[in-house]
């Protein structure tokens, strides 16, 4: 350890010994790490986005259904707990972003056209922010109350059905007893999703209204609840599954949707992916100005060996070289990809390529994310393969024979 | 008591189908103390014996001794701490590491052996003083004449009191008044601190200050001269 002082010294110097040189390495470095940063905000943003969105969609981080329901979302499959029932276990368990609702397909016919639909039969004032639905931004109203006889429909639904806020349809679905159910609802509220296709197949009617509808007395088909963070939903899934009976289903958003699920790990592989080969790129350039720096200092490595410097201080005099420039371009890199990344915290516009966007569930906003977790993670990985990729030059310098690199010409 | 002892040394070189004999069963002693100059025709022997008696080079047979350590059968790491601890070198030309100063230079191998800072910086001062570089320490040695290089190279190799010092043409590069200085400086170090020097030159002028004067051809001593007796 003693000798590290004297390695730092003579490692920083022969860095700006050939600055040009460094620079352009640096230059690199930093422009490498900037994008590399960069694009793992934005595809981190455009991935947080789609996942916020697909649980705002689902909704929640936990769903309690019947075990069929999934396979068979009819009024058939109801949770075997009634709704008040439900209401006092949840408010027992202290958990508080939750809501039950009445799902099940449905056909809504304007005067025009008709349209298969998801009937959602909902609580607006539980549900209030737990949604995709924003309620101040709906065109005409949202829902007043459980019992509320309006529908809110998407303004893309309504487009194609060739209907408009003011006017009335029919909703039309099936009983548990399988008899064809049906009433005419007047259009209270067009609201915007983030995608089209939110718009194309929601509607929003009362809860009691739909039980009604569908001759359910206080059965629902759907539970959610959320917790804190959509990554961790561990902790309110075992406070759900703990206060629901067997014959109950409770599952994660991973499990119920396991496109979305998969695609938060996918992301995770991505960032690994996307640094290793920015770091492969660089390191051509990185291999190329330790191995010329070696090339060149031959005669000057002899002489260290001559007086007595130990190999591994050599090694470690190349290695620590390069570790100095790596670390400095990463330092640059990072706080110029902080700086690029910040003022677009508020959203990047991108409805220029959003109807293609759409398709993946992407909306027209980008929203760049800069996770702590990212970054640390970017920084390691260039610094251990920097290090690795420092070892050939390094390990070739540290083997001269000082009697030959000292007399080497040139 | 000796400071260097080779016995039976043998070195060959193969260059094509030829070998040449850079030693060729050579045994020498030099006395502590001693002021030998090892001299030779080109290809004579003399720098692969000073490299095997400085631990940089192996030779195929024999053995090598400094004092009372046998070192040709030391490992790399073992003679590079012998190098730093009891052997100073002085080289015909690229002596000194190009992005240190000259008191760097001359601290180098005492940071290296772990000399506390304040001793270190004490102790460069005093030797640039005395080998007549007083207020250049801060000099890179771009910045300094041949000669002046030589000085910082023979400051550095006895600033930490080696017992032995191993010289290539320390003079090759310099011209005549410079290379007088250099020898003088050698020959009061050899005096005053009972440095043993060992130096390979072709120089007839570096010659003449040495006490023992050992000729060599074809990797052989051919002459062995007490010069104090003549």
């Amino acid at each position: 350890m003693r000798i590290l002082p004297v390695l730092g010294m003579l490692a920083y110097r022969n860095l700006w010994r050939n600055h040009r040189r460094t620079i352009i390495m640096l230059s690199a470095i930093v422009i490498g790490t900037w994008a590399m940063i960069f694009m793992i905000a934005l595809m981190r943003g455009m991935v947080e986005d789609m996942l916020r969105d697909g649980i705002e969609a689902l909704p929640g981080h936990v769903q309690v259904h019947h075990p069929d329901y999934l396979d068979d979302p009819s009024i058939s499959n109801v949770i075997p707990i009634p709704d008040a029932e439900l209401a006092s276990r949840f408010e027992s368990a202290g958990i508080e972003s939750w809501a039950s609702r009445v799902r099940v397909p449905a056909v809504i016919t304007s005067e025009r056209e008709s349209r298969g639909v998801t009937l959602l039969g909902v609580d607006p004032l539980r549900e209030r922010g737990l949604t995709f639905v924003d309620y101040d931004e709906v065109e005409g109203r949202f829902l007043d109350a459980a019992d509320d006889t309006g529908v809110v429909i998407g303004r893309k639904l309504a487009n194609t059905l060739e209907t408009e806020l003011g006017k009335r349809i029919v909703l039309m679905s099936q009983s548990p007893e399988n008899e064809v159910v049906d009433r005419g609802f007047r259009i209270v509220g067009l609201f915007d999703g983030n995608v089209e296709s939110l718009e194309e197949t929601y509607v929003f009617i009362g809860k009691a209204t739909a039980q009604k509808l569908l001759r359910v007395r206080d059965d629902v088909t759907e539970v959610f609840a959320f917790g804190d963070d959509y990554r961790n939903v561990e902790p309110v899934y075992e406070r759900v599954a703990s206060i629901m009976d067997d014959g109950v289903s409770v599952q994660r958003w991973t499990d119920i949707d396991t496109y979305l699920g998969t695609m938060l790990g996918v992301m995770d592989g991505f960032v690994l992916v996307w640094v290793v080969v920015v770091f492969l790129a660089l390191s051509f350039g990185l291999v190329n100005t330790l191995v010329m720096a070696v090339f060149e200092r031959v005669r000057e490595i002899g002489l260290m060996l001559a007086l007595g410097m130990q190999p591994r201080s050599i090694l470690g005099q190349i290695i620590l070289e390069s570790m100095m420039l790596l670390a400095l371009g990463l330092l640059i890199g990072n706080v110029l990809a902080w700086a690029a990344i910040k003022p677009l915290e508020g959203g990047i516009d991108i409805s220029v390529v959003s109807e293609g966007m759409a398709m993946m569930g992407v909306s027209s906003m980008l929203y760049p994310k800069l996770l702590l977790s990212d970054v640390i993670l970017a920084n390691v990985v260039v610094l251990v393969l920097g290090f690795l990729a420092s070892l050939s030059p390094a390990w070739r310098a540290s083997r001269y024979e000082p009697v030959e690199a000292i007399t080497k010409v040139g | 008591m000796s400071a260097v002892r080779c016995l039976d040394l043998c070195k060959t070189y193969h260059q094509g189908d030829v070998d040449i004999h850079a030693l060729d069963h050579l045994s020498i002693e030099v006395r502590e103390g001693g002021f030998v100059c090892l001299s030779s025709p080109s290809g004579g022997g003399k720098t692969t014996l000073l490299n095997a008696i400085g631990g940089l080079d192996r030779p195929d047979s024999g053995e090598v001794w400094i004092g009372e350590q046998r070192i040709d059968n030391l490992s790399k790491g073992q003679l590079a701490d012998l190098r730093l601890r009891k052997i100073g070198f002085v080289f015909q030309a690229y002596n000194l590491i190009p992005v240190l100063t000259a008191r760097e230079n001359v601290e180098f191998v005492m940071q290296v052996q772990g000399v506390p800072a304040s001793q270190r910086r004490q102790k460069s001062i005093e030797i640039l003083e005395e080998v007549g570089l007083e207020g250049m320490g801060d000099r890179r040695p771009h910045e300094m004449s041949g000669g002046q290089q030589q000085r910082v190279a023979v400051a550095r190799a006895i600033v930490s009191r080696p017992t032995l010092v191993l010289a290539d043409e320390p003079t090759a590069n310099l011209d005549s008044k410079t290379a007088d200085e250099l020898m003088e400086l050698f020959t009061e170090l050899n005096e005053h601190h009972g440095t043993t020097f060992v130096i390979a030159t072709h120089d007839q002028k570096v010659m003449r200050y040495a006490r023992r004067l050992v000729k060599m051809r074809d990797g052989k001593i051919v002459d062995d001269i007490d010069q104090k007796a003549v």
